[in-house]
């Protein structure tokens, strides 16, 4: 599958007197891998908002493949096929991994709203969970409660979550975000292998993940697009260490080389 | 003549009544504002405070004011020791814990005043400054009932004028438009809260006393009006000041000429009101939307 | 390596077979031999303590109110104080109906209160799941005291304070009369409808419709995300716990012989709730724990040491929203997991 995937036009989103997002115009094909980075409070998980119908615009359009879902409610956009992870989880802590992610399973697969069968009774969908997390290497975990685990697994059945809902765009944003370094890898692998024909945006501050998955980068500061190209570009560019450099510590981009 | 007369008496009558139920609900408007606690048991401190100003005028024989003056501590200094040992537990507690709390501490108070003091209901004795008629021209009205509209206006002014011109007015409004910002800024949230919690229970606890008259004061108390409460800070909107003061004034006229002229089912109207108010503005007539 | 698993993919249900975790789920709509317990002590009480059996018709018709109220507030997290407008909807239609002499055959009379409490249930559904929070509470709240005061208002028809006395009800299928002084077909009948109303729920919280609803109360903001209609599934719970609250109100009718504005009042919805949460929400059984051990004590207790009871019942309510919100089901689970892991350890 080729072509555009998701596309923005003259995005807007103010609150107030605050322009979060300004004029945004942005393409994502099939098969992308795109990380959107750029300082603190520039506005990325803003136009996330903006994309998955969480907010919505006070101008401009979102297109998914080829179609106008500006007006389209958050949960109807998911049907028309895109879906993302959240920056802190948005899990459902009192239940098993494996009831997490049948929940999402079950509701793209459009049964979850009947009435008359038991849900034990479709084994085609706890089939495919359990072969999600058996994919994600969380299969061990099924029975456990989510807020049993550790922050690390928690996050990779946030991706689980969304990658069951086979989306054609995936936005992800900050997965590794708040995960211990030495778990972080988990969910690096489970991008890595994420099917090819999925459109990828992932919101990073990390460089070295910018380097090891996206083709290419976007760079985002104060609502607007500031620049935009491949990883080495970036890095590269002048500018773009000059607008991280007023912030020091995590927000800046460390190279993955010295 | 006979009209205008009758009319303002309804009038007048309507607004007494109201006067009690904002100075009653104040206080539950201003908590629930601030921490967002959905406190049903708001009128068993009225009705605290109301026995402990009618038992010390009745029974022991204190002046008006030294009953008033101690029905407001009595009140909140309950409230205190309440809030510090039970309500704050609950503070990051979902609403329906919030909710059977409540309803657990009310049926509390009510068995407890009729353990104590026994099941009929309580007069309020008036000083002799306060009984009889106050003649206002067109109509003659009791000197009781337009005290109790002019101390209420005192009041709400009073209150909104700390909550305008004080510190800790402007803190409370600040926290109350977005307590995590507050937090940041430095202004001690548990502290208000307990203070401001004891303001409004005192106050509630004065209410209860100078309303024994209007809206009764036995042990039912707290469950009989508990839907006045919740309606008038509801329809106000929460932590607002102003939105109490008319949603009361307004439920108390209304109530008052429905019971008169439609006593069988007229408070429908009330009901239906709020209903339209609430769901064209949830938050409230005064209240803060939600961001 | 990187293909994500198809449905229905041979291999992952083998695999899923082998799962415990997948098993539990599929197993988890099985009878289990202890669910016929309830059942047994119903038929039980009536060959027992056949003095009881207006206790007893009490004892169904409350279960099955909590249980209504569970569909909407245990499983899907609505939280309602209003839930006495759809049983008073159910028990004054099936009032005015055998009243007026217009229709008396009490299962068909059931069902025609079903119908009109889910119409308000959808109608009051549709404009009040708008809200959440403390102003959806106060909705549900002045809906319930609006039909309260039009019961009220129409006391012409309704009797108003007084109610509808002697209400007159047709022997069930033909054969068996509901006598007054023995309560004997009143009490088979309530434990027959309640019977049929538990499967039904029994089997709609674990259809997928009943799974959703689990997680629209834990986590409404992933439900939108993953594309669930919350919305509409909130409607249809919220109508079906309204045709149910609307049976237990027409049984009540039938089995009384008799409704009055008390079934519309704020006083049995705070009841209702109070014996769901002290049973445990979310579980089917909670209503039947909560019914039994919250009437029990009433009968016991509130006619000797009223006052005693008020205040016992506060003390026990303020101790579970502080330790026990999962009532006495919720209890059981948490000792039962404790003992299960000492086990272990050992």
């Amino acid at each position: 599958m080729t072509g555009i995937r998701l596309e923005t036009q003259d995005l807007c989103r103010s609150f107030g007197a605050l322009a979060a997002v300004q004029g945004i115009d942005f393409k994502l094909a099939a098969g992308a891998r795109h990380a959107l980075i750029g300082p603190n409070g520039a506005g990325k998980t803003t136009f996330i908002n903006l994309l998955t119908g969480v907010l919505k615009p006070t101008r401009g359009r979102v297109l998914l493949g080829g179609r106008d879902i500006t007006s389209a409610a958050q949960a109807e956009r998911v049907k028309f096929g895109i879906a993302r992870t959240f920056q802190i989880n948005r899990l459902f802590r009192g239940l098993s991994v494996l009831e997490n992610v049948c929940m999402a399973v079950a509701e793209r697969a459009g049964m979850a709203g009947s009435m008359f069968y038991p849900a034990g009774r479709r084994t085609d969908v706890i089939g495919e969970a359990m072969g999600l997390l058996q994919m994600l290497k969380l299969a061990d975990t099924a029975r456990h409660r989510v807020s049993e685990l550790p922050y690390g697994r928690q996050r990779l059945i946030e991706l689980a979550i969304a990658i069951a809902l086979k989306p054609e765009v995936l936005l992800l944003d900050e997965p590794a975000a708040g995960v211990p370094s030495a778990e972080s890898h988990i969910i690096l692998d489970a991008i890595e292998r994420l099917p090819e024909h999925i459109a990828v945006l992932i919101i990073e501050h990390d460089m070295d993940v910018v380097f090891r998955f996206a083709k290419r980068v976007t760079v985002m500061v104060s609502g607007a697009v500031f620049v935009e190209g491949t990883p080495r570009e970036i890095e590269a560019d002048p500018q773009v260490r000059e607008v991280y450099l007023g912030q020091a510590g995590p927000a800046a981009p460390r190279a993955a080389h010295g | 003549m006979n009209f205008a007369a009758d009319f303002a008496g309804i009038l007048l009558g309507g607004l007494a009544a109201g006067t009690v139920l904002f100075i009653v609900s104040v206080g539950l408007s201003v908590t629930m504002g601030l921490m967002g606690f959905v406190n049903l048991a708001h009128g068993a401190f009225a009705m605290f405070g109301g026995y402990l100003i009618v038992l010390a005028m009745n029974r022991a024989h204190f002046g008006f004011a030294t009953a008033i003056a101690l029905g407001f501590v009595g009140t909140a200094a309950l409230s205190v020791l309440l809030e510090r040992t039970l309500y704050r537990r609950l503070y990051r507690a979902g609403e329906l814990d919030q909710v059977l709390f409540t309803i657990g501490l009310i049926f509390i108070f009510i068995a407890a005043i009729v353990i104590v003091v026994g099941p009929e209901s309580q007069t309020l004795q008036l000083p002799p400054a306060l009984s009889g008629q106050l003649n206002l021209g067109l109509v003659s009205y009791r000197t009781y009932s337009i005290f109790l509209i002019v101390v209420g206006f005192l009041i709400a002014l009073g209150i909104w004028l700390t909550f305008e011109r004080t510190r800790i007015g402007g803190q409370i409004r600040a926290t109350v438009d977005n307590r995590r910002m507050a937090e940041s800024l430095g202004i001690d949230v548990d502290r208000l809260f307990t203070i401001t919690f004891a303001f409004g229970s005192g106050m509630a606890g004065i209410g209860g006393g100078l309303g024994a008259e209007f809206l009764g004061l036995d042990p039912q108390y707290p469950l009989k009006y508990l839907v006045y409460f919740l309606i008038v800070v509801s329809v106000g909107g929460l932590g607002s000041v102003i939105g109490v003061y008319y949603a009361s004034l307004l439920l108390g006229v209304l109530d008052f000429v429905l019971t008169l002229y439609l006593p069988k089912g007229g408070t429908i109207f009330i009901y239906a009101i709020t209903i339209l108010i609430l769901l064209a503005r949830p938050q409230g007539l005064f209240g803060r939307k939600e961001s | 390596m990187s293909v994500a698993a198809s449905s229905g993919d041979a291999a992952s249900v083998a695999a899923a077979s082998e799962n415990s975790a997948a098993l539990m789920l599929m197993r988890r709509h099985r009878f289990r031999w202890w669910e016929a317990l309830p059942w047994i002590a119903g038929i039980a009480l009536y060959l027992a303590f056949p003095d009881y059996l207006g206790f007893g018709c009490d004892l169904l018709v409350t279960i099955l109110f909590a249980l209504s109220l569970d569909l909407a507030l245990g499983y899907a997290g609505i939280i309602t104080l209003g839930h006495a407008a759809f049983f008073g909807a159910g028990a004054y239609t099936v009032g005015m109906l055998a009243s007026y002499n217009l229709w008396t055959e009490p299962i068909t009379s059931l069902l025609m209160a079903a119908a009109v409490a889910a119409a308000i249930g959808f109608l009051s559904g549709l404009v009040l799941l708008r809200t959440t929070g403390l102003t959806f509470l106060m909705l549900t709240i002045c809906t319930m005291a609006l039909l309260e005061q039009a019961a009220n208002m129409a006391y012409p028809y309704t009797g108003g304070f007084d109610g509808l006395p002697s209400l007159p009800i047709a022997p069930v299928f033909g054969i068996f009369e509901f006598n007054p002084l023995y309560a004997n077909t009143q009490y088979l009948f309530a434990l027959g409808v309640l019977f049929v109303c538990f499967v039904f729920v029994r089997i709609l919280v674990y259809s997928p419709f009943g799974q959703s609803l689990t997680g629209i109360r834990e986590n409404v903001l992933r439900m939108h995300a993953i594309g669930s209609p919350v919305r509409r599934r909130l409607i249809v719970c919220y109508s079906i716990s309204a045709a149910l609250a609307g049976i237990a109100g027409g049984l009540w009718a039938q089995t009384t012989a008799y409704v009055n504005l008390s079934a519309l009042g704020l006083d049995r919805a705070a009841t209702v709730l109070i014996v769901l949460i002290l049973g445990g929400y979310g579980r089917l059984y909670g209503a039947f724990v909560g019914a039994v051990v919250y009437l029990a004590l009433e009968h016991f207790l509130a006619q000797i040491y009223p006052t005693a009871w008020q205040l016992g019942l506060g003390l026990l309510l303020v101790l579970i929203a502080l330790f026990a919100r999962n009532g006495i089901l919720g209890l059981g689970e948490t000792l039962w997991r404790r003992y299960v892991a000492r086990r272990g350890a050992s």
